[in-house]
Parts: structure tokens; C-alpha cells; sequence
């Protein structure tokens, strides 16, 4: 039987590619490592190696075809002692699909993301509606007319840091690999092109010491941004983000101001396991000193990362790298810029308030929908800023509703919805009709496996049956 | 845990014998039977790494995964002049270290794959694998950390005064940051029985040695402590073992740790995703023609007429049979249980 050349994935959420070339004719005898075939997805153009030796028997898909999909056979290979006759026996299998971990692609984390460097999760654009939702948080105004420009919060990020740069001489981006290498997650790609390398600067692995570098840069009048590749990675440096950072203001009587942002994918990506999975809001959301940011959407990321960028202080920015494929509008405006410590209201509903942050903010969406059919309306707070906290927004709402659940992608124990439960018995218990509930990380390390994995992650189903837990309904 | 155990898949030869008939071509003398065990465990790893590789594009593997392929004689060179008891530990890129240490291709394979039969139960995967009984300490994400712990590991043979050594590895890019210098000066300070090996494979993730380091001689790195270092051909199984076994020495009798920078070159993408941009094809293809480890053992070989074209060819036959081995069983064992999710969070007592 011959070898089947299988499309391979390049990321785990790739589906299909284009077939852009072939380097190796029918006839030609390749061995394992020898670059058979040249890929494209929509990010990158890669090579595709030889598995196996043999021969080239038969090249069963055409250069420049489109839409290949993974796993289904591309070529066959003869081995020793096999000739073209034995292609004639050869009959397509039919391409068996990955085993996806999760069906339910709501409680699973594998819906996007790429590894080292970044895979773009192509999905539709979220709801123009969004924005039109009430409780601005006093956003600005968007004038009548603005044009709304379907945007990933990848660029939107990067049209952030590119717009302050712009404007701020002193503003730079120092990280692993954000210059020439674009970024691992691509969120800095360009920036080097139009800054130059004395703005965007490439470290060495030395989180510890670029953070710090960092600290010391601001107190000398610059405004650093230092991007970790992860913050997993951040932890080798959270000394110099806790105690540099943010305590010198307080330890010098208020001369020594650190005007920087830290920032990175925080988090569970897919399938990364514990050591790269790790959701840090409520570590830094704890510290004074610091401001922490955990936007949802494109507009938010770019309207707050601006502001981050200009604020006195240090600021912890926590990204996804799950959403960072996601598209939303972001409204054409000279200087989209967002206030700090506002939280934004996503969807109004007068039965239960759903406080969120970050990539929980889709799933509370989510699970509001849901909920809405079962006729439970669902109030969804996207809490956007951490530090300081939206108290007054959140209380505000169960006033109205007399419910709440704090949904966070972390673990519960002492978290962020620990701290909002907290908040709200003291302030508003007389409003309550069922204590707080909360959507949290399971108790464990993140695991590996598929099944484990998906698991351990809180998703829109959590959300829903929390919701309907304290409306006495589950 | 696992199913099945090959034999022929794990490490045998471990200390470096003197050779009784000196083959043609490398400069040590090394024996018919140490070529052919080096070339069935390097070719172990890669023929393992090439099928991890295809699991990778299939779906079956997840998240990260580093492969080793290219840089085989420095784990296969090093691990022939430990002895029994010494223990390993090194970073993300651990499939090569884990199966020279003689673990279970089928384990490993299982826990890349996230299921019940692999070494961490499906719960660690690639980049997180660990076997006590091989003392292999992991199998760390985290770039950097296995240098305190290695240090960690020797200064616990010291205590016990087992005459163990750790063989701590860590890439070009780990080697700049701030805790192996903690560490180089404790390991000194204290004369642990700690082997630093650095696997410069010249590159870390897209940036190269020169972008990063200010001294890229990196065995240099031990100086101002007081660690004495040396380059090695990272290709060349022979020189790596020769070395490894007089820093072992060094080690062992109480002199403190020794720095060992392996010239090396990872012939793959970072990882699976990492389109490559920052080398040309020519630069990879120049060392994978010219400086390939297997290769050179294979002409060795061939020069000391030690196996014919033919047996080579059984070899690679039998480890190809290993690792499809592996593959199946990697397929076939089942996600862990669920009721895993909330097993070793801590010790239960
Ligand atoms: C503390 C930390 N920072 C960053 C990363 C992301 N990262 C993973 S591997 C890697 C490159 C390491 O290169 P090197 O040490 O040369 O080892 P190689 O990959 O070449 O084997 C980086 C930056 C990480 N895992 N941990
Ligand atoms: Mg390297």
C-alpha cells in the first residue's frame, strides 16, 4: 500500500489551507525531513516535510488548491520494492477528522488561539450591537455617521500602542520578541517597521530583568510598555511589578511616579497545560498601586490600552489569547479613549446581574441569550477595569435585579468574584433575594488532556445554571 | 502505567567503556557496539519526533509541541557517560531526554497525546513529563527554571553524599536568564555536583545567540564564578560523550559543577506553529547535509565496516516498529477519567 501525505494542521485550530506549491515531482524519492510542499493559512506560509521515505507516486492535489482541508490525503508516497502498480490498489480512506476535544465549543477553550506564534481565529464579527448596549460606562460619545471598522483585537491593540507612540516620543515597547519576529502572538506586527528598533525592542529571555529595566526606565521619564510573551511568564518578574512598580510612589512620599504598562495574554490558552494556563486577575487586582485592565472587546482594548499608556501610573493590561482573532468594531474616531475603572453594561435585564471580565464576558453573553429563552433576563456586566473596581455600577444593578452571579475564568478562592460577592452583601444585603453566586476555574492545576481540560474551564453552561440557581429555578 | 515495555526501545550502555577495537573515524575510541547503540538511540529519536510531528498535524497532539529532531547527540553523547542514579532535568524540549533516560516511547507518546497511558496520566503533557524511577525531573514550561532546580537536585546528592551528579540542560535562550546565575553561584559556592549543559542550538524561539547574549560563548558564562566551561560539537556523539564523562568526573569528585556549551541545531520550527522566518532554508539544509549526528555515525559505521547498509536499514525498521508502536498506543489508551481532574493536587494524608 502506498503512504498517504496527509494535510497536516498547523495549530490546533487549523482547519483547511491552500496548497501553494509543490517542491517535489511524481517520480522524485524524497526522505524524512525533505521539504515536499509549501502551506498557506490565513497567517503564514508553511513547510511542509517529508514523514517518510519513498517515492513520490502521486501528487492527488493540485498546486494552488484552496481550502484543503487537514488530514485529507495530499499525496502518496511509494516505498521500497512498491511501483506504480500498486497505485492502481490504492483507495482513499476519506480524511478521519481530529478527535476535537470538546463538542461544546462554549465549556471548551478550543476555540482559537495558536501556540508560540499566533493562529487567527476567523469567526464572524461580533454583533455591531454591542456598543449600542446602555450604560456606556461614560464612554465617549461616537458621533452620528462615525464609521464602525470591523477590527481583531490583535490590531486594535496594536493600533493602541502605534496611535501613543505616535503622540509620545517617550512611549517604547520592550519584550521577547516583539520586534523582529512581530510579536509572538503577532500584537506588536509593524510596530519595528514604523519605530525603528531604539522604540521596539527585542530582549533577551529575561523576564525578571526587562520588567525591572522597565521600572527603572519610567522613574527616568520614559513610558515603557513591557510586553510579556505570556503572563505566565510575568511571574518571574512579578517582584519588580509589586514591589518597584507599584509601592515607590507610596515609599517616596509621591516623587516617583511609574508610568508604564505591563502587558500580555493572560490566562488559558488551548491545550497548553498548567505551567502556561493561569489566570492572574486576582493577583494583581489585589495590589494597591497598580490599576489592572482585563478588557473583552476590540473597542475596549484599543479605547483602554490608550489610556493605560497615558496614565501616571502602572498598569497591569491582561489580554487573551483566545480573543485575540476575534473581530468587533471599533469605532473611526481621531483619539478612541476609554476610562479607566469604568465598567461597561453589555446587555440591561431586570432578573439577575452577571458580572464578567475578559473572555467570560462572551460566555455571560452567551448564557444571557440562553437564559433569555427560558424567560430569565440577564443583566451582563463586562467589569473591564479590575482596580479600581466598578463597585458602584454593579451595585447599582442588583438593586434592580436583587441576583448576582460573578462569572471569572480563575480560581475561585479569594478571587474576583469573591471580592465582587463580598462587596454586594456589604452594600447592598437588604436587596438580595439568593446569595451570590459564582462561576469559577475548578480547584486544580489545568490539565492537559482534552476532556480534563474542558472540564476544569467555566463556560457559558456554568453561567446559565449558576443564573438559575439563584433565581430559584435551576 | 504502561501497557507494554520494549526493551530495545530504552538506554543500555551507560558508562563509557574503554573500547576494546578503536573504529575508524572519531577522534575517542569508541567500540563497534557503543556506535550501534548511539545510532539506535539517536535514531530513536528521531523516527519519535518525526511521528510526534505527524500527530501533530493529525490533531492528536495539542498545544505545544518542541521537537528535538537534529539535536540528538547531545542528550544520546551525555546520557552514555552517566551513571546509574544520576539524575536528568531540562526544559520543554524533553521527548529526546525522556526517551534516553530509557523511558517508555509508549508513555511519552501517550502524553503528548493527553491519555490515561502517559507518564504524567494525560494531566502534563509535552512539556510536562516526569519519571522517578528513570530519575528524569522533568519536562519544565517554564524557561530557566530547571537550572535552580537541577542545582536543587545536586545539592541533594551532595547531602546524602550518594556521588550522583544532575545533569541540568537549558537552551541558548534559558542561558540569559537571572536565576542560572543564582544558581552557577551557589553550585560553586557549595561545589554541588551539578553538569550544566547547554544546548546553544543557536536560536531561541526567532531570536539567534548574537541578538540576545553579550557574550555568546556561553561556557564562558560560569567564569566569574569560578565554573570551569568548554564548547562542544554538539553533532558529534563522540566528542559530547568524551566531554560529558571528564565533566561528570569533575563533578563527582567534589569539584563543583562544570558548564558544557553544546554546539547544536534544531532542525524544526521552535514548535509546530513557528513558521521559521528567521533563518534561511540554506542554513538548515547546510547542517542537516553537512553536520547531520546521525549521519556521522552512520559513516563511522560504514568505515569500521561495523553493519552493512542492510542492517542499518533493520534497524531503522525495528525503531520504526517502536514508534508505530507508540503511535497506536497513544491512540488507543483512553482520556484519563474524569474523576483524574481532582487526583495528585496534593498528597493526600
Ligand atoms: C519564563 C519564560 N519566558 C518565556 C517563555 C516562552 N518561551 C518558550 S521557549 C522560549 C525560547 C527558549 O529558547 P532556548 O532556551 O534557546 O531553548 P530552545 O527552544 O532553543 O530549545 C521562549 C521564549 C517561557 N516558556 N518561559
Ligand atoms: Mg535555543
Amino acid at each position: 500500500m502506498p503512504i498517504e501525505v496527509l494535510m497536516p494542521a498547523l495549530s490546533p485550530t487549523m482547519e483547511e489551507g491552500t496548497l501553494a506549491k509543490w517542491l517535489v515531482k511524481e517520480g522524485d524519492t524524497v526522505s524524512s525531513g525533505d521539504v515536499i510542499a509549501e502551506i498557506e493559512t490565513d497567517k503564514a506560509t508553511m513547510e511542509v516535510e517529508a514523514v517518510e521515505e519513498g517515492k513520490v507516486g502521486k501528487l492527488l492535489v493540485e498546486e494552488g488548491t484552496e481550502g484543503v482541508k487537514v488530514n485529507s490525503p495530499i499525496a502518496l508516497l511509494l516505498e521500497e520494492g512498491e511501483d506504480k502498480g500498486d497505485l492502481e490498489n490504492y483507495e482513499p480512506e476519506g480524511a478521519s477528522p481530529p478527535p476535537s476535544s470538546s463538542d461544546d465549543a462554549d465549556t471548551s477553550p478550543a476555540s482559537g488561539g495558536g501556540k508560540d506564534s499566533a493562529e487567527p481565529v476567523s469567526s464572524p464579527v461580533h454583533g455591531g450591537g454591542g456598543r449600542a448596549a446602555a450604560g456606556g460606562g461614560n464612554d465617549p460619545e461616537i458621533p452620528e455617521g462615525t464609521d464602525m471598522v470591523p477590527t481583531t483585537v490583535r490590531d486594535a491593540l496594536r493600533d493602541a500602542m502605534a496611535e501613543e507612540m505616535r503622540r509620545d516620543e517617550t512611549v517604547f515597547v520592550m519584550g521577547e520578541e516583539v520586534a523582529e519576529y512581530q510579536g509572538a502572538y503577532k500584537v506588536t506586527r509593524n510596530l519595528l517597521q514604523e519605530f525603528g528598533s531604539k522604540r521596539v525592542v527585542d530582549t533577551p529571555i529575561t523576564e525578571h530583568g526587562f520588567a525591572g529595566l522597565g521600572v527603572g526606565a519610567a522613574f527616568g521619564g520614559l513610558k515603557p510598555i513591557v510586553e510579556f510573551m505570556t503572563f505566565n511568564f510575568a511571574m518571574q518578574a512579578i517582584d519588580h511589578i509589586i514591589n518597584s512598580a507599584a509601592k515607590t510612589l507610596y515609599m517616596s512620599g509621591g516623587q516617583m511616579g511609574c508610568p508604564m504598562v505591563f502587558r500580555g495574554p493572560n490566562g488559558a490558552a488551548s491545550r497548553v497545560g498548567a505551567q502556561h494556563s493561569q489566570d492572574y486577575s486576582a493577583w494583581y487586582a489585589q495590589v494597591p498601586g497598580l490599576k489592572v485592565i482585563a478588557p473583552w472587546d476590540a473597542a475596549d482594548a484599543k479605547g483602554l490600552l490608550k489610556a493605560a499608556i497615558r496614565d501616571p501610573n502602572p498598569v497591569v493590561f491582561l489580554e487573551h489569547e483566545l480573543m485575540y482573532g476575534e473581530t468587533f468594531d471599533v469605532p473611526d474616531m481621531e483619539d478612541w479613549v476609554l476610562p479607566i475603572g469604568k465598567a461597561k453594561i453589555r446587555r440591561t435585564g431586570s432578573d439577575v446581574t452577571i458580572t464578567a471580565h475578559s473572555r467570560m464576558v462572551g460566555f455571560a453573553l452567551k448564557a444571557a441569550e440562553e437564559l433569555a429563552e427560558q424567560g430569565i433576563e440577564a443583566e451582563v456586566i463586562d467589569l473591564r477595569t479590575l482596580r479600581p473596581l466598578d463597585t458602584d455600577t454593579i451595585i447599582e444593578s442588583v438593586k434592580k435585579t436583587n441576583r448576582i452571579v460573578c462569572a471569572e475564568e480563575g480560581w475561585g478562592q479569594h478571587g474576583v468574584g469573591a471580592e465582587i460577592a463580598a462587596r454586594v452583601v456589604a452594600e447592598a444585603f437588604d436587596y438580595l433575594d439568593a446569595p451570590p453566586a459564582r462561576v469559577f476555574q475548578k480547584d486544580v492545576p489545568l490539565p492537559y488532556a482534552a476532556n480534563l481540560e474542558a472540564l476544569s474551564l467555566p463556560g457559558k453552561d456554568d453561567i446559565v445554571k449558576a443564573a438559575k440557581e439563584v433565581c430559584y429555578e435551576g | 502505567m504502561m501497557a507494554t515495555k520494549k526493551a530495545s526501545a530504552g538506554k543500555t550502555g551507560r558508562t563509557a567503556t574503554t573500547a576494546t577495537k578503536p573504529a575508524v573515524g572519531p577522534k575517542a575510541k569508541v567500540t563497534k557496539d557503543q556506535l550501534l547503540t548511539y545510532f539506535r538511540d539517536m535514531l530513536l529519536i528521531r523516527r519519535f519526533e518525526e511521528k510526534a510531528g505527524q500527530l501533530y498535524g493529525m490533531g492528536l497532539i495539542a498545544g505545544f509541541c518542541h521537537l528535538y529532531i537534529g539535536q540528538e547527540a547531545v542528550v544520546v553523547g551525555v546520557q552514555a557517560a552517566l551513571e546509574e542514579g544520576d539524575q536528568v532535568i531540562t526544559g520543554y524540549r524533553d521527548h529526546g531526554h525522556m526517551l534516553a533516560c530509557g523511558m517508555d516511547p509508549n508513555g511519552v507518546m501517550a502524553e503528548l497525546t493527553g491519555r490515561a497511558g502517559g507518564y504524567s496520566k494525560g494531566k502534563g503533557g509535552s512539556m510536562h513529563m516526569f519519571s522517578r524511577e528513570k530519575q528524569f525531573f522533568g519536562g519544565h514550561g517554564i524557561v530557566g527554571a530547571q537550572v535552580s532546580i537541577g542545582t536543587g537536585l545536586g545539592f541533594s546528592n551532595l547531602y546524602k553524599n550518594n556521588g550522583k551528579i544532575c545533569a541540568t540542560y537549558f537552551g541558548d535562550g534559558a542561558a540569559n536568564q537571572g536565576q542560572v546565575y543564582e544558581s552557577f553561584n551557589m553550585a560553586k559556592l557549595w561545589n554541588l555536583p551539578v553538569l550544566y549543559i547547554i544546548e546553544n542550538n543557536q536560536y531561541a524561539m526567532g531570536t539567534s545567540v548574537k541578538r540576545a547574549s553579550s557574550e555568546t560563548h556561553l561556557h564562558k558564562r560560569g567564569a566569574s564564578f569560578g565554573i570551569p566551561g568548554r564548547e562542544v560539537d554538539g553533532m558529534d556523539v563522540i566528542a559530547v560523550r568524551e566531554a560529558a564523562a571528564e565533566a561528570r568526573k569533575h563533578a563527582a569528585e567534589g569539584n563543583g559543577p562544570f558548564i558544557l556549551e553544546m554546539k547544536t541545531y534544531r532542525y524544526r520550527g521552535h514548535s509546530m506553529s513557528d513558521p521559521a522566518k528567521y533563518r534561511t532554508r540554506e542554513e538548515v539544509d547546510d547542517i542537516r547535509s553537512h553536520h547531520d549526528p546521525i549521519e556521522g555515525v552512520k559513516k563511522w559505521i560504514a568505515e569500521g565496516k561495523h553493519a552493512s547498509e542492510e542492517d542499518l536499514k533493520k534497524i531503522d525498521k525495528e525503531i520504526k516498529e517502536i514508534v508505530n508502536a507508540s503511535a497506536d498506543f497513544s491512540k488507543e489508551s483512553p482520556e484519563p477519567d474524569p474523576s483524574e481532574l481532582y487526583t495528585d493536587v496534593l498528597v493526600e494524608s
